[in-house]
């Protein structure tokens, strides 16, 4: 019954170390089939799921105090998807940056193990009921990334996976003394096993604190967000796109199963609101620190920083009244829904932006803003692509994005809490005034000579990527115009835990 | 986690605080990685801690967390050891050019 949360794991590592044993030749087709088995089984999956209800797996049929569980309730099943529809579109867009002889990439088929261990490492986060075994996959996820980000060979590269590597080290060692903590005073692992012992006592709160913060470092949340920028702008744009679209929303989704369900006995309302107001800092602090950037990618590395904060939103709205015992509450099950759509479309809209990017740089030959103009009128697909990725992140209909700000807007409402509605709405207009700076440029032709360094010569776009945007763009509408169906599989197994009332 | 474990976890925590300050204060990539590996080698210390807790024989749970915590310890010390000297050397051959910077 559950071969699909098993393969959702197994099949992408696998296609890891067969593409590491086949080479140059065969990677890339290896790559391709894993992405569409993948892609395959996490439909199967999310299906089963949305009809049926949560699903478990023990792995080798060891049971729980012995062996290791993984669960895919409906925030896990929609993270699969997203994670193999944006794998497929990277997969695609790099057929046209790694495979080959004519790659661009000196080093290119390092690519597809490294890629392929970041999919399994990320699709072990989401579906992981194990502290950890989280442990294990953030390190894995963080490796690997390190290694894709570094693929570029250059010194801002290389500066980057560097910065990259110790932030995310740091952040693991800052979780695994959590788990030491939290080991010692429950004597467990498993988070539903957990969740019915952990109280509000000094070492559980402090466990709580050290692996939150772990967390919050590998997702990049404001103050903590000083690596990304650097790593995610320097790497080949697949890889930017699988780091921004993936890499952090995993750890973002980590860290809600801990507060809303794990360690729900030492969440204090107080803690809650300071995790909410830090996700209020980051949507302002990340947007304003994208207006300020000249270099495209560097522009929507900084939207990642400030998009992360409308995750954050879930632990006052909802991960914390469900610690508190709030399941079945409509306020608590709107914010729910909003926030974990919003990482699911963010992620999509990120990958069709980044993506998007990566056709508009090799087109104008340079990635400063400032000479992009007149794209419009040269790729105009790729322009239309990024601008779909805008649009949802600015939240306007027929987005997945507006579906999501609604949801979490009304959550916000029925609440009483009505200021982290303003945050959302005063997020869309922060996030609108960044990208108008982007399709100004691209849409009118901006060329007065002099006024930068000249441009290096403009190349052709490349297919692959183009078609990996346009298809993620097209996900991003259609996540808007047939919410029903994934707001209702979000809706599955959403947490209650056990013990209720904590605190 | 009284008795036994008492004495490691008091110099885990050291451990990780000394190698925080470090990290935060010292210059340059291998000092940031050898405080990264001390600091990991004072969380192992707190996980032994949390084994000796309670009456007779120690929990082995904690002692398998360490040694794959080595075992990743080790993996990402490596990966950040390649990087500094590759970046490192970039550094010497610019200076060979002769542009000094």
């Amino acid at each position: 019954m559950s071969a699909a949360l098993a393969g959702s794991v197994v099949v992408p590592l696998g296609g890891a170390v067969l593409a590491l044993v086949g080479g140059r030749r065969a990677a890339p087709w290896v790559a391709a089939v894993t992405a569409a088995v993948s892609l395959a089984l996490a439909g199967a999956l999310a299906l089963q799921v949305w009809r049926g209800g949560v699903v478990e797996l023990e792995a080798g049929g060891w049971s729980v105090p012995l062996g290791i569980a993984m669960r895919a309730d409906g925030l896990a099943a929609a993270m699969l998807v997203l994670t193999a529809v944006v794998g497929a579109a990277v997969g695609t867009a790099a057929m046209s940056e790694f495979a080959g002889e004519r790659g661009r990439w000196a080093r290119g088929d390092g690519f597809w193990p490294l890629w392929l261990l970041l999919w399994a490492a990320v699709a072990a986060l989401v579906v992981s009921r194990d502290v950890f075994n989280v442990y294990v996959a953030l390190e894995l996820a963080g490796l690997s990334a390190v290694g894709l980000v570094a693929m570029g060979g250059g010194r801002a590269a290389l500066e980057g996976a560097l910065g990259y590597l110790l932030a995310a080290w740091l952040g693991a060692t800052a979780y695994l003394l959590g788990v030491a903590l939290i080991y010692a005073e429950t004597g467990t692992l498993d988070m539903v096993a957990m969740s019915g012992r952990v109280g509000d006592g000094p070492a559980a709160t402090a466990a709580l604190a050290l692996m939150s913060v772990g967390l919050l470092l590998k997702a990049a949340v404001v103050p903590l967000h000083f690596w990304l920028p650097r790593a995610h702008a320097s790497a080949p744009a697949p890889v930017s796109a699988a780091l921004s679209a993936l890499v952090v929303t995993a750890a973002m989704v980590v860290l809600v199963r801990l507060w809303s369900e794990a360690m729900a006995g030492a969440v204090g309302a107080a803690a809650a609101n300071l995790v909410g107001a830090l996700g209020v800092v980051a949507i302002v602090w990340g947007s304003l620190l994208a207006m300020r950037q000249r270099s495209l990618k560097m522009l929507i590395a900084y939207s990642t920083v400030g998009q992360m904060g409308y995750l954050l939103l879930l632990i006052p709205l909802a991960a914390a009244p469900l610690a508190r015992g709030g399941a079945g509450d409509r306020a608590t099950e709107d914010a729910w829904v909003g926030g974990t759509y919003y990482a699911v479309t963010h992620g999509v809209a990120k990958g069709a932006m980044f993506l998007a990017a990566g056709c508009l740089i090799a087109a104008a030959g340079g990635d400063r803003i400032a000479a992009l103009g007149g794209m419009a009128g040269r790729a105009p697909l790729a322009v239309a692509a990024f601008v779909v990725g805008g649009v949802t992140l600015v939240g306007l209909p027929p987005t997945g994005g507006f579906v999501a700000k609604w949801y979490l807007v009304s959550g916000s409402i029925r609440a009483g809490e009505p200021w982290w509605a303003v945050a959302v709405l005063a997020g869309s207009l922060l996030t609108a005034a960044y990208l108008l700076v982007v399709v100004r440029a691209l849409m009118y032709r901006g060329d007065r000579p002099g006024e930068d360094a000249p441009p290096r010569e403009p190349g052709r776009v490349p297919g692959g990527m183009l078609v990996g945007a346009a298809a993620l763009a097209l996900v991003c509408l259609a996540l808007g115009l047939r919410p029903l169906e994934g707001i209702e599989l979000l809706g599955v197994g959403i947490p209650a835990p056990a013990g209720g009332g904590g605190g | 986690m009284r008795a036994a474990g008492d004495p490691y976890l008091l110099v885990g925590i050291a451990l990780v605080c000394l190698a925080l300050r470090a990290l935060v204060l010292a210059p340059g990539a291998l000092r940031r990685i050898i405080a990264l590996n001390v600091m990991g080698s004072g969380v192992f210390l707190v996980l032994i801690a949390a084994a000796a807790r309670g009456e007779g024989e120690p929990d082995p749970v904690p002692h398998a967390l360490v040694l794959t915590g080595i075992v990743v310890a080790v993996a990402t010390s490596a990966l950040a050891i390649a990087l500094a000297r590759r970046l490192h050397r970039i550094d010497e051959r610019d200076e060979d050019d002769g542009g000094g910077r």
